[in-house]
């Protein structure tokens, strides 16, 4: 595991709905080198939180989006894309419309 | 009274209150309206909706009201068509068009979903709607709204057609256009959500919004005399339709007002915003989210939040789906206004021209009852026809110069014609 504090951090804005479980936090800054170790940190931080975050050990829950900087990360390199310093993740419900 | 019995985590079965919600706090998926159907037995049947309102609210006892209903009240009971000389065309023995481009007022399917959160809206006492739109949800909610005397703020992508802008705009509403596409749209308006306290039909409001969309199916059962078609052809956007009119055929089987006949859902998408014809044609669950880049605007949803329901419900039903090219979507405009005199917007093009796709590859057989599903209106997005038509050079008003230009037509026909540059002109029957 790389030393965090060498690891860029990024700001974590979660919505709402999600607050309940990350002790009503609207944003919070996490380490790491790509989406997927920053949403990983997240998960081990808040446990509650990261079993609703991810369907598998692996797979995010599907009813969830994730933005880096406006773009949806399965346009990038899903949670293997890198992230660097200052870098804004949004973790987005799926809703609908039309 | 009202046979709603609480909303509950589509996924997590875990009960909530009836209360402005988004998500289940369970496992942030979709929440859903359930219904005490034991104790609609006996008491919703053909004849109590019969004697009910020419209006989606006949089918009230099967939609999450607590009281009267407080908006649409004219919204839904459009015409089911039968289309017999486009059936001929095809080669096809019973066809339907249920066209919700002549619905009321803002003339497409969303006056259906809107008139239900907009009741909800009043009923919890909301001083301001809004949604997150590719155009006519925010044309019917800006309808709805300035009935119903409440505020409305609605987003939408910055290139909407002018149809839709003007369409929207006249009712007042706070228009805001977004420097993005719809799903760019879609995101933000879950912030709004969150930050203001206001009734976004589609985000907080969402399981009572989408309820609404139940009653175009409720419609096309009774209308048919009280039986389902076997194929039923819909436009997939966001996905809340199609899984509604299979929740609502489910119910209609459920509480015996029709026969189960096994009925199969057909998706309907743009080629250039296809991400679940492409998950069905590929044998995946999960669809991978698209930048649209198509014509019909009003489907332009690369990101579609009810999608794996919609591949849920097709593969259940035994249906399947398909995708049309921009050429063969105006191709199929005109085959429908041509054959059958309905003007439909390109969304509606979309879900004949992948019909007609579906029924030439043997998908869907010529010899069963088939329904395409048409929600909007042609004349809302004119820009979309743009140089099909030949203005033909004015004359004077006489007989004599009106029998030149007879004769010269008929000399010259294909001049006043031009053809189509699509598959689906040729007729396609043996």
């Amino acid at each position: 595991m790389p030393d965090s504090s060498t690891q860029p951090t990024v700001s974590v804005e979660i919505p709402t709905a999600l607050r309940p479980q990350v002790s009503d936090q609207a944003s919070i800054d996490v380490a790491g080198a790509t989406v997927g170790e920053v949403l990983g940190k997240l998960r081990d931080d808040h446990p509650e939180f990261g079993t609703k975050l991810y369907k598998t050990k692996t797979d995010l829950n599907r009813f969830i989006n994730i933005y880096l900087n406006d773009e949806d990360i399965r346009f990038l390199e899903n949670l293997e894309t890198p992230v660097k310093a200052g870098d804004h993740l949004a973790i987005v419900p799926a809703i609908a419309g039309g | 009274m009202s046979y709603v019995k609480s909303l509950r985590g589509k996924e997590s079965g875990v009960d909530y209150p009836i209360e402005p919600r988004t998500i289940c706090d369970a496992d942030f998926g979709p929440v859903e309206v359930t219904y005490d159907y034991d104790a609609m037995r006996g008491k919703v049947t053909r004849e109590s909706i019969e004697a009910g309102p020419r209006s989606l609210w006949r089918y009230r006892d099967l939609l999450p009201i607590a009281g009267e209903p407080r908006a649409g009240l004219h919204s839904g009971w459009t015409p089911l068509v039968r289309a017999d000389r486009l059936a001929k065309h095809l080669g096809v023995d019973e066809l339907y068009i249920k066209d919700d481009s002549a619905n009321y007022p803002s003339f497409s399917y969303k006056d259906r979903v809107v008139a239900v959160a907009v009741t909800k809206a009043v009923e919890f006492g909301f001083d301001t709607v809004g949604c997150a739109s590719t155009g006519n949800l925010a044309h019917s909610v800006s309808a709805h709204a300035a009935a119903a005397g409440l505020d409305a703020c609605v987003m939408v992508p910055h290139d909407l057609e002018a149809g839709k802008m003007v369409g929207m705009n006249v009712f007042g509403p706070r228009v805001v256009r977004i420097a993005g596409n719809y799903d760019d749209v879609n995101r933000l308006c879950s912030q709004i959500a969150d930050k203001y306290n206001w009734a976004i039909v589609n985000v907080n409001l969402r399981p009572f919004y989408t309820e609404g969309a139940k009653t175009h199916g409720f419609e096309i059962a009774e209308q048919l005399g009280w039986r389902l078609p076997k194929h039923t052809v819909v436009p997939v956007a966001g996905g809340t339709i199609l899984p509604k009119i299979w929740k609502a055929y489910r119910e209609f089987i459920t509480l015996g007002l029709v026969e189960d006949n096994r009925p199969a859902m057909y998706g309907a998408q743009a080629a250039g915003c296809d991400p679940i014809v492409t998950a069905l044609e590929e044998g995946e669950d999960l669809f991978r989210p698209q930048k649209p880049d198509t014509i019909a605007k009003s489907i332009a949803i690369g990101n579609p939040a009810d999608g794996y329901y919609v591949l849920q419900n097709i593969r259940e039903s035994g249906g399947h789906g398909a995708s049309a090219t921009d050429p063969d979507i105006l191709a199929a405009i005109e085959l429908l206004a041509e054959h059958e005199g309905i003007f439909t917007e390109p969304a509606g093009g979309t879900t004949l021209a992948c019909a007609i796709k579906l029924i030439q590859s043997g998908r869907i057989p010529r010899d069963e009852p088939i329904c395409v599903c048409i929600t909007g209106n042609g004349l809302k997005t004119l820009e979309a026809m743009d140089g099909r038509f030949t203005e033909n050079q004015a004359i004077p008003a006489k007989i004599a110069d009106f029998d030149r230009l007879i004769q010269a037509g008929n000399a010259d026909s294909s001049a006043l014609t031009p053809p189509p540059k699509s598959t689906l002109s040729e007729p396609t029957h043996a």
